[in-house]
């Protein structure tokens, strides 16, 4: 058995210090709480005293735990896990942009704001809508935002009563979340047997009461909802609006725009599509971006240029206000701004071609060694199910993803979309080259052969990580989220 | 690879967008360029930004001194290139981090539970004021302080606006939020009261009785605090606080024009199943040995879809790491170090500016690292003028929306400076300060 990782706090020793500070210039006799005993610290802080060496050694044995893009394949279904071009590292730490402060006069911030008004004109650009925001810090707040901007439109109109928002079954998670959250009214809408959204559901919410509707296209099975210009028109004859949720835009760059499509209100994942980092969950960028019609309802502050000086704004009497204490994540703006002027108009589109690609190639091959539930044309992503494979041998979705984890190759999305049993749902990106798709499926078919002939190698995995199958029903029902002195 | 796709050019991989909505001519955008040239672009770019200037300026940003260990190990691709820990036996690296993150802001604040962190110091306040709201379903009122950070109030009204909700401001007197007043906003409808200290003009407020109020009527006490400063003033905690956010920038962070920073949650451990966001959490695995995975979520919105309280999916996993690496270098001794050297260095460059110069304290309250004077004269000249000799002078409170705090009668606050003062700046660049302050209030 492999020893535990120590914790800094077990590896920490009293009178160890891992910094130097300068020395203190000015007399530090002076107390600084006029006499208010009151305002002092009591308990003690209890933080852990390492040395240099120890600290760098902890994190350093820590990342050899764990996966990443730069290690190898990520075919995370609606992640987006791209190569992030290490440029944008090197354009996001220029002194100019990290040393400055969100309180600075624009007159001192020019280089940024700029920076964010052109990026706000290329992402309008590639989405085909007018206007947008850079303040939301990730996808799920550019959604609350986008809702946001739907309450502000119905109530300027006198619209009040229009408060349901639909929602189709394969939909990301926080969409729900997110329109509830804003004050909406969930309805759900159901797929037909394309896998696509039904627009006889939609129709049966076609009223007085509707608001509109939150899609993401391509879906979340990889499909190009075919009849968006017929749903666009419902909705909107309908009064309601129509809000797209852009984490799979990687589909389709170049190729079609959202705005063409008839969408309203548009959010991006800077850190899926647009190459920057997705740091173990953050921090990520989720601009939105809306048509003339919701515009002057958009967050504030407003960036302007105005000749050729850029300017923010808060007179927007009809904002629905601020979004981020300061202008959002400006470090991971500048990242993907990087990222646009490096690939411009031809690299966009070729990267979703290769993205596209990549996943239909990668669909051929697998469907014949594992359900294939929506047997089409893909865009950037597809869904197998492990359905029947469980019913012959036992081995879940939950296996084969563990599984995999022992070849060293970070296993697809499981569990989702949720109108796919044992689903896995895989996007490979326009990163990989056609021989790790082939080490991939190889792989998978080494997987679903072992499912067969020894399911309890399966059951059992991984084996070959820094740790075996964990129990999350313990971590849940007795939680511990917090070190603890021992007493 | 078209072959087995069995299609023969890569734009019949598009065919099933429908035809009139087809871009024909590709995106209005330039071609791309190269690594080289675009670095070039983005370098002269960012010159045109000012950051050579000696910086006294705070309000939710502060300028600390930053140990080369914090970008070492945020530059480790293991780190900066993962996504979310979903699949823990690949992710114990980030995940034990985190757990360590966690630990590490329970001890600061004196709380039992953290979350993983969330996007900013307002979005914490936000998150608080839901974990309030969930608490006491009768609940339909949040209290909050006019010493809050005027863009944390804006985010709360974007938040709960229209939303059945009412936000009610407490009024302060001195720089001290008034507890009757307090007393007299509560009622059994109030979700949470919101502070701040040190707050948004730097001083230390004294909360001693609010979360008895808060407690007889069943609201939560939110209590919003610069971590640096916990490190030698009363802890969320020591105050009776049920929740404790603020922002974590301080720790390990440039100040990057306000993001990425994190913001933290902590909390007492009655509420850890109403915290927002990702949560780690310590197990075993088959063979008994300690682990961690992301736990607790069906609170989470991809398990309670509409249901969710919260619709918290990515935060700023990355800037906790920093923060925990910032945290672990330090230490406890060279934290208090930190936050003393500001504390000190702060006092010392107020009482220069009162021995020397026609500046009044414009509150009577003690103050961690930045405090506010009131000059003779509007503060937008004096900030001028001093950025030409060099500083960044502070900023005047009165510029962002702050509601009644200051006096009206009193020029509307627009003679106010609000002046931060940290580790960093030594006593040269600090008596550089007092004589250009000279020279602009001549």
């Amino acid at each position: 058995m492999k020893d535990e990782r120590p914790l800094l706090f077990e590896t920490a020793r009293e009178g160890r210090t891992g910094y130097r500070l300068p020395d203190s210039d000015v007399d530090m006799r002076v107390t600084a709480t006029r006499g208010e005993r009151a305002l002092v610290r009591q308990s003690p802080l209890g933080l852990p005293s390492l040395s240099e060496v120890d600290v760098v050694r902890h994190y350093t044995n820590l990342a050899h735990d764990n996966y990443c893009i730069d290690l190898g394949f990520y075919p995370l279904g609606s992640c987006t896990m791209k190569y992030n071009p290490k440029v944008n590292e090197e354009t996001a730490r220029l002194p100019g942009f990290e040393n400055l402060h969100p309180l600075q006069p624009e007159a001192d911030a020019q280089g940024t704001l700029e920076l964010m008004h052109d990026l706000i004109v290329r992402l309008c650009t590639i989405t085909g809508m007018k206007w947008g925001t850079l303040q939301p810090f990730a996808g799920a707040q550019g959604e609350f935002t986008g809702m946001r901007l739907f309450r502000a439109y119905f109530d300027h109109r006198g619209e009040g009563e229009r408060t349901k928002i639909l929602v189709p079954d394969s939909a990301h998670g926080t969409n729900p979340a997110s329109a509830h959250i804003a004050g909406f009214e969930v309805h759900e809408v159901k797929s037909d047997r394309r896998g696509m959204v039904s627009l006889e559901s939609i129709r049966e919410h076609l009223d007085e009461r509707l608001a509109g509707i939150m899609l993401t296209n391509p879906n979340t099975l990889g499909l190009f909802e075919e009849d968006i210009l017929e749903i666009a028109q419902a909705v909107h004859e309908a009064g309601g609006l129509l809000y797209y949720d852009g984490a799979n835009l990687n589909a389709i760059m170049g190729k079609v725009r959202p705005g063409d499509m008839g969408f309203d209100v548009v959010h991006l994942n800077l850190h899926k599509t647009f190459s920057t980092p997705h740091g173990g969950g953050g921090p990520g960028s989720g601009p939105v971006l809306v048509n003339e019609r919701l515009r002057r309802f958009l967050p504030i502050p407003d960036i302007q240029a105005v000749d050729g000086r850029f300017l923010l704004t808060n007179d927007r009497p009809d904002s629905i206000g601020r979004i981020s204490g300061f202008y959002g994540n400006v470090g991971v703006l500048v990242r993907a701004y990087t990222y646009l002027l490096t690939m411009g108009a031809d690299g966009l589109a070729a990267a979703s071609e290769r993205a596209v690609l990549n996943a239909n190639y990668l669909r051929e091959l697998l469907k014949k060694h594992y359900h294939l539930p929506f047997d089409a044309l893909c865009k950037h992503e597809f869904v197998l199910s492990a359905a029947k494979l469980k019913e012959a041998t036992g081995v879940s979705a939950l296996d084969i993803a563990k599984r995999l984890l022992d070849y060293r190759i970070h296993p697809p999305t499981v569990y989702f979309p949720l109108i796919v049993p044992e689903a896995m749902m895989i996007e490979p990106t326009e990163t990989e080259s056609k021989e790790v798709l082939d080490g991939f499926v190889e792989t998978m078919v080494e997987i679903a052969e072992e499912a067969r002939k020894s399911p309890e190698k399966l059951h059992d995995a991984p084996s070959a990580t820094s740790v075996r199958r964990l129990d999350e029903v313990l971590a849940a029902k007795k939680p511990v989220v917090a070190w603890r002195r021992p007493l | 690879m078209l072959a087995v796709v069995g299609k023969s050019t890569v734009e019949e991989l598009f065919d099933d967008i429908p035809s009139d909505i087809r871009l024909k001519n590709g995106l209005a955008l330039e071609p791309g360029k190269s690594e080289w040239e675009v670095y070039n672009h983005l370098r002269r770019l960012s010159e045109r930004n000012r950051v050579d200037r000696i910086s006294f300026l705070g309000g939710g940003a502060y300028d600390h001194i930053v140990p080369a260990t914090v970008r070492h190990v945020l530059s480790k691709p293991e780190f900066a290139t993962a996504y979310t820990p979903y699949q823990a036996e690949i992710s114990q690296g980030i995940l034990q981090a985190i757990f360590e993150y966690q630990t590490m802001m329970c001890m600061l604040t004196g709380l039992d539970v953290s979350n993983a962190s969330l996007y900013d110091g307002a979005s914490a306040v936000v998150e608080a004021c839901s974990v309030g709201l969930q608490s006491n379903r009768r609940s339909n009122r949040i209290l909050y302080s006019a010493t809050l950070h005027p863009n944390v109030k804006r985010v709360l009204v974007t938040n709960y606006r229209g939303r059945g909700i009412e936000l009610e401001e407490i009024p302060a007197i001195d720089g001290q939020t008034s507890l009757p007043a307090t007393k007299e906003l509560l009622s059994e409808t109030t979700a949470a009261i919101v502070v701040q200290s040190p707050n948004y003009f730097g001083c230390l407020e004294n909360f001693e009785g609010f979360a008895e109020e808060a407690h007889s009527r069943g609201a939560l006490f939110v209590v919003s605090a610069n971590p640096m400063s916990l490190a030698l003033f009363r802890t969320p905690a020591e105050w009776g606080a049920d929740v404790a956010v603020g922002d974590t920038q301080v720790f390990g962070f440039p100040a990057n024009y306000g993001g990425p920073s994190a913001g933290y949650i902590t909390a007492r451990e009655e509420y850890l199943r109403k915290m927002p966001g990702r949560i780690v959490g310590q197990t075993v695995d088959r063979d008994g040995r300690r682990a961690f995975v992301l736990t607790l979520q069906a609170r989470e919105q991809h398990i309670k879809r509409e249901r969710a309280t919260s619709n918290i999916c990515t935060n700023q996993a990355l800037v906790a790491l920093g923060n925990a690496v910032y945290l672990a270098t330090l230490g406890a001794e060279g934290l208090r170090e930190v936050c003393s050297q500001s504390a000190v260095k702060a006092q010392y460059l107020h009482d220069r500016l009162a021995a020397e110069l026609p500046v009044d304290d414009a509150f009577p309250r003690p103050f961690f690292n930045e405090f506010t004077i009131r000059l003779p004269t509007p503060s937008r000249n004096v900030i001028e003028s001093m950025s030409r000799a060099g500083y960044l002078a502070g900023f005047c409170p009165a510029d962002l929306d702050v509601g009644a705090v200051i006096d009206e009668h009193e020029a509307e606050g627009k003679d106010l400076l609000t002046i931060a003062v940290t580790e960093k700046r030594t006593r040269e660049e600090i008596e550089g300060f007092v004589s250009a302050m000279k020279d602009a209030l001549k």
